[in-house]
């Protein structure tokens, strides 16, 4: 029998010739993550062991992302503690390099590799063929006291891309399609792998943003077949694949879905619930108190770009608050050489430094009782960017920025002409 | 014996314990704030040895362990859902807070009603009726009984 792609990378990891759903293996990590959100209560696990010690240091790293700059005493307790013990045991560490998965997939992640992250996004790294996958603080203080960790083989589910995505119609209208057609536990425990020929037509960043947003639907992980579009990624940023694996023509898959890019429409996700999607024109005309573009999933150079062309020449409504938050510093920077950040200054948006930011509701833009927020982050739970009894719509750069103009939920579509 | 605290379906990690209180420096500072935005009594009245009850993939979104380690720090005897998200079942059984799938009772308890769960018979009981669990695979049941999985690192 042959194996997908996610098994390729377990067997490799685990030094077997083959490993089939169900099997529990004990693997070795290439890269283990942590960031803001819970290293500081793996370090005090850490410091209770009888016999401290970290397998191998070159595995880790260490990214500050969810509250930067810190906005709490409380925050600064809990950043002391990451930034000292990194500093101590010489770990890489970043502060104000932007959101973790952008950083790893920009500085760190490669094709076949098996990695942990502190935090549930991890998953992103299948736009490059690694097996990225979320972790809490005992397992990853486990792998990084080990080197491994065990790991049961998922089933994987298979999404065959055919076509091209038409205009005004972006990755995040493919994933928050998919989520909505399987459910938010539509592949729990499972891989969910992509490839055909319409993937060719996804850019890295369109591929970024589809994988880290399968955690919404309960993945394990997501997978992309590497290609030219990969290795060409990974060579600009001076990086080797380790290994590049295609799944077998006989491999098995739990099911398999046939997408058609085309057929693809501009989606919303309305409060509280990821897979609550409906087609965006549903929510035209939904009040809106703030919108934010940025995050993990829509913060990048393309996304940039597609909000500023929308907002160019155009005002931010005056009763809506635009948070524009640039992934990494690298995006910033490229956006700053674009003229990106000055277009959406000129327009009234407040831009914030590279960071989490109000994707998780703890830091900056967040929300009051009753309000409203769009927003290209990962999530809208109930409370996600404030209070409570506040409401999160999920959107693509486009809806989001159209939106922020309009002063209420609207498309690219509706602000032409 | 111990109380029922029932929760709905996809209840997420984030109403488990919210953002703003997970980068508090540590647990206790977390705990009272447990379950807040959708039942702000529950940290305060919760005892040791109660359950929590919920329907289909309980504890999805992110994988935050100040989740499963807030209820366990409550003394939340275990978790019984009809379904689980991965990373917070994984959590949970890595900590030692035991997380147990049951197709039914979430059906046949009301929030308030007294439970016993058995781990050994893999049965819950409750208002005289028994309830059959699916038993952990042996491999995670051997993590649970040695106490989590960092037990196993100071052998």
């Amino acid at each position: 029998m042959g194996m997908t792609i996610a098994e390729k990378i377990i067997a490799a990891a685990a030094g077997v010739e083959t490993v089939k759903p169900g099997d529990i293996h004990t693997v070795e990590l290439d890269r283990l993550m942590s960031n803001d959100g819970t290293t500081h209560l793996t370090i005090d696990m850490y410091h209770k062991l009888k016999n401290p010690r970290i397998a191998d240091v070159n595995k880790l790293v260490w990214i500050m992302d969810h509250n930067v700059p810190c906005d709490s005493v409380k925050t600064a307790a809990s950043h002391k503690k990451m930034r000292d013990f990194a500093r101590e045991h010489k770990i890489t560490f970043y502060e104000g390099a932007g959101v973790c998965h952008q950083v790893m997939l920009e500085k760190h992640v490669t094709s076949g590799e098996l990695i942990f992250g502190a935090d549930s996004h991890t998953c992103a790294y299948g736009a490059v063929g690694a097996f990225g996958t979320g972790v809490g603080c005992t397992d990853y203080l486990y792998a990084m006291v080990t080197g491994h960790s065990w790991l049961l083989v998922p089933e994987t589910l298979r999404f065959n891309l055919k076509g091209k995505l038409g205009d005004g119609v972006y990755a995040r209208d493919l994933i928050l399609s998919i989520i909505g057609q399987i459910g938010a536990n539509g592949a729990n425990y499972m891989a969910m792998e992509f490839g055909g020929e319409g993937l060719k037509t996804l850019n890295m960043s369109d591929r970024i943003a589809v994988c880290n947003l399968c955690v919404e639907a309960g993945a394990k992980t997501a997978l992309m077949e590497v290609d030219e579009i990969t290795l060409a990624y990974l060579k600009e940023h001076g990086r080797e694949p380790k290994h590049v694996f295609q799944s077998d023509p006989d491999a098995s898959y739990a099911r398999v879905y046939e997408i058609d890019l085309s057929a693809i429409r501009p989606i919303v996700a309305k409060p509280h619930f990821v897979d609550s999607v409906v087609d965006a024109k549903e929510c035209v005309g939904t009040h809106i108190d703030e919108a934010f573009l940025g995050s993990c999933n829509n913060g990048r150079i393309e996304d940039l770009r597609v909000g500023a062309e929308l907002i160019k020449g155009r005002k931010v409504h005056p009763l809506v608050r635009f948070l524009v938050v640039p992934a990494s510093a690298e995006v910033y920077r490229q956006a700053l050489a674009e003229g990106i950040i000055d277009t959406f200054m000129e327009a009234g948006a407040i831009v914030m430094n590279p960071n989490c930011s109000v994707c998780w509701g703890s830091c900056q833009g967040v929300i009051g009782e009753g309000e409203v927020l769009i927003s290209t982050g990962t999530r809208n739970f109930k409370g996600r960017a404030g209070h409570k009894d506040s409401f999160v719509y999920l959107a693509s750069a486009a809806t989001v920025t159209a939106s922020a103009i309009k002063g209420e939920i609207a498309t690219a579509a509706d602000i032409a002409g | 014996m111990g109380k029922v605290f029932k929760f709905d379906q996809d209840v997420d990690t984030d109403q488990i314990i919210a953002s703003q209180y997970i980068i508090y420096p540590t647990i206790d500072e977390m705990k009272p704030h447990a379950f807040e935005s959708l039942d702000p009594d529950f940290a305060g009245s919760v005892q040791a040895g109660d359950y929590v009850v919920a329907s289909e993939n309980f504890g999805c979104g992110s994988s935050r362990e100040q989740a499963p380690t807030v209820l366990k720090a409550l003394g939340v005897k275990a978790v019984i859902a009809k379904s689980f998200a991965r990373i917070f079942y994984r959590n949970a059984i890595n900590i030692g807070l035991p997380v147990i799938v049951c197709k039914e009772l979430y059906d046949h308890v009301n929030a308030g009603d007294e439970m016993e769960l058995s781990m050994q018979e893999g049965v819950v009981r409750a208002n005289g009726q028994e309830y059959e669990c699916t038993k952990l695979p042996e491999y995670m049941q051997g993590i649970l009984d040695q106490g989590g999985l960092i037990a196993s690192l100071d052998k």
